[in-house]
């Protein structure tokens, strides 16, 4: 009864207040829809290089194909093959190509030449999409020669991804978004409703009425543990039936995952509050120690791989970064839960950390 | 008749530093006792340890009938407690309010609406049930504040400086709540810094250094100190202690 007309009054400041109706339920769609159109457009005029060494008839009229295009504007023609890595380098070029030696003279003589499509895959829905459309203007090439010469030429397009070697694409970002929205949801929002009584002053009535100091934390944690949920769900919907990204492995598994995140998302929500003396500090501390991390760090934009060693260990602390993985696995390649079992270990080992570490700085609180 | 407060050498450390240094007192039934002292004297941690809330260094006490040491939880449940931050909920309506501190303290589910009724009334505001705390001014959030620390009908309440902002004469109206507390037998344990306050109180201790320095009724203490007013009281008492200190 206590404990009930607590939680209660929990999801009244939250319903009442539609700032934080807004970012709970309003954010997660939002990113989604955003991540999963806004991103994907066409794109014109991207800069590119070309590195051609044999510099022949053949390697000439697919250049001036690839300029007449209005994907492509030409940038620079590189002299030796060390020019193309200071390109990408210096930001020049978004795609290089490069063709082999004596181009023309193999596609006549052996039927056969290869030309190498080198994208930066940073973005790598724009580098699909650009490997792809030089890919076409070869094609076309190799089509118009057929036509002139009745002869089965073969050229090899060979596509390199810069940067982000497989190619981790479209599906990447559902992992991601929900490592996000759940960071936000329990940790920051948590962390600020809590830290709200304490600058309020209602939290010394609270300590000092019959509730157990564990109660009104937990309390305070249900709705957001709630909405958590709910939000879990409605990034699941979104995926499926808008974005088409299916949960391919168990739908068991994944609860599983999530939830452990949410706990621990949650934890350090409540160990942030228990720190934190004003809602400014709290918001602060979550936005800087946690979002910007789980952005930045969790493999979520930037692959993991490609970061520097220094910043690899850095994420390792990160929980989101174990959740977006275990995700990954469990959802989008359908893997079985012996694959995620070192992700859940390590949260699980985070959760007993942060509970140790609150109920710790609760009791220098209390005494 | 049973004390609502009865402690005895009650004592806080903080490692070497002294915060309540062996206070003893009582409160009876239905008093209005008026605990003051100035800032940094001691005054809330001795509150902090009447309301449960941190456990003595040493010696003993019983609030409402429950031992300080033994059962700090029960004292919580059988006490009331108000701050001079306010302790309601802004965002939610003043029924909302009352309801769920009624239910933090137990009050039977059908004994709330009656309750809520008889109160509002009594302190004149039915027409208020619906609207939101921060739509109120302050008078009234205090007033309100307070009607709710009482409504699960403790033994006793703690006023932490209750009236702080507010003019002397809604300090007054405020006061007229707290008489018909204590006529219904609740006692009232209320720190402050306004010395007119201080002489509506039934006795008024007055803490220095961690020491209970003067208890009596303010007619007394006046008398006593051959001053007219509780103010003179006060500054004798923290004059007196700053030239010991300035002895030392």
């Amino acid at each position: 009864m206590m404990f009930l007309s607590f939680v209660k009054k929990e999801f009244l400041h939250i319903f009442r207040d539609p700032r934080t109706m807004l970012i709970t339920l309003g954010m997660p769609v939002a990113q989604i829809i955003l991540f999963g159109f806004a991103i994907t457009t066409e794109v014109k005029n991207v800069r590119m290089a070309v590195f051609d060494p044999s510099h022949d008839i053949s390697t000439q009229r697919i250049i001036s194909r690839m300029q007449a295009s209005e994907y492509f504007d030409m940038t620079q023609v590189l002299h030796t093959a060390d020019d193309i890595n200071s390109a990408f380098n210096k930001g020049k070029a978004e795609l290089v190509a490069v063709f082999s030696d004596r181009f023309d003279e193999n596609l006549l003589r052996a039927g056969k030449a290869s030309v190498q499509l080198i994208a930066d895959a940073t973005d790598p829905n724009q580098a699909a999409m650009l490997t792809a459309y030089a890919s076409n203007i070869i094609a076309d090439y190799r089509q118009e020669l057929l036509r002139e010469h009745r002869i089965p030429f073969l050229i090899e397009p060979e596509i390199q991804m810069l940067y982000n070697p497989q190619m981790k694409s479209a599906y990447n970002f559902v992992p991601g978004v929900m490592g996000l929205i759940l960071t936000l949801i329990c940790a920051m929002m948590t962390s600020i409703a809590i830290v709200r009584e304490k600058e309020v002053g209602t939290m010394e009535a609270l300590l000092v009425s019959p509730l157990r100091p564990v109660w009104i934390i937990l309390a305070k944690v249900a709705p957001y543990f709630t909405l958590s949920i709910v939000n879990i769900i409605s990034i699941l919907l979104l995926s499926v039936f808008v974005l088409d990204v299916p949960v391919s492995g168990s739908m068991f598994w994944l609860a599983v995952v999530a939830l452990m995140f949410i706990i621990v998302a949650l934890l350090l929500g409540i160990v942030i509050s228990s720190v934190a003396t004003t809602q400014v500090t709290a918001m602060l501390a979550s936005g800087m120690l946690l979002m910007m991390p789980v952005l930045l760090l969790s493999g979520m934009i930037f692959p993991i791989e490609n970061m520097p060693v220094i910043l690899q260990w850095i994420s390792n602390i990160i929980p989101a970064r174990w959740f977006i993985t275990a995700v990954r696995k469990v959802m989008i390649e359908g893997l079985g839960v012996s694959y995620v079992a070192k992700e859940l270990a390590i949260l699980a080992g985070m959760a007993v950390f942060l509970i140790a570490v609150s109920v710790k700085t609760f009791k220098i609180r209390l005494s | 008749m049973k004390k609502a407060i009865e402690v005895e050498n009650l004592t806080k450390r903080f490692g070497s530093f002294t915060a309540v240094n062996a206070i003893s007192f009582d409160v009876a039934q239905g008093e209005i006792f008026g605990f003051l002292g100035a800032n940094g004297a001691g005054k809330t941690t001795a509150m902090r340890m009447l309301c449960g809330l941190s456990r003595p260094t040493s010696g003993k006490g019983a609030v409402a009938g429950f031992d300080m040491i033994r059962q700090p939880e029960e004292i919580k449940r059988h006490i009331g407690y108000m701050s001079q931050r306010f302790s309601l909920y802004e965002d939610l309506a003043v029924w909302e309010n009352i309801r769920l501190f009624a239910g933090i303290y137990g009050v039977p589910e059908k004994e709330i609406a009656p309750r809520t009724d008889g109160m509002l009334a009594r302190i004149g505001f039915e027409s208020g049930r619906n609207t939101r705390v921060k739509e109120l001014p302050l008078g009234w959030k205090q007033k309100l504040s307070f009607a709710v620390a009482i409504f699960h009908e403790p033994k006793i309440v703690f006023l932490d400086e209750p009236t702080g902002g507010v003019d002397p004469l809604t300090r007054r109206r405020f006061w007229e709540m707290i008489y018909d507390a204590a006529d219904r037998g609740i006692s009232v344990f209320v720190t402050t810094h306004y010395m007119d306050e201080a002489e509506y109180c039934n006795r008024v201790s007055i803490m220095v250094d961690g020491r209970i320095d003067a208890l009596d009724t303010p007619k007394n203490l006046k008398q006593q100190f051959g001053v007219r007013s509780m103010d003179e009281v006060f500054h004798r008492l923290a004059r007196e202690n700053a030239l010991t200190s300035n002895a030392n």
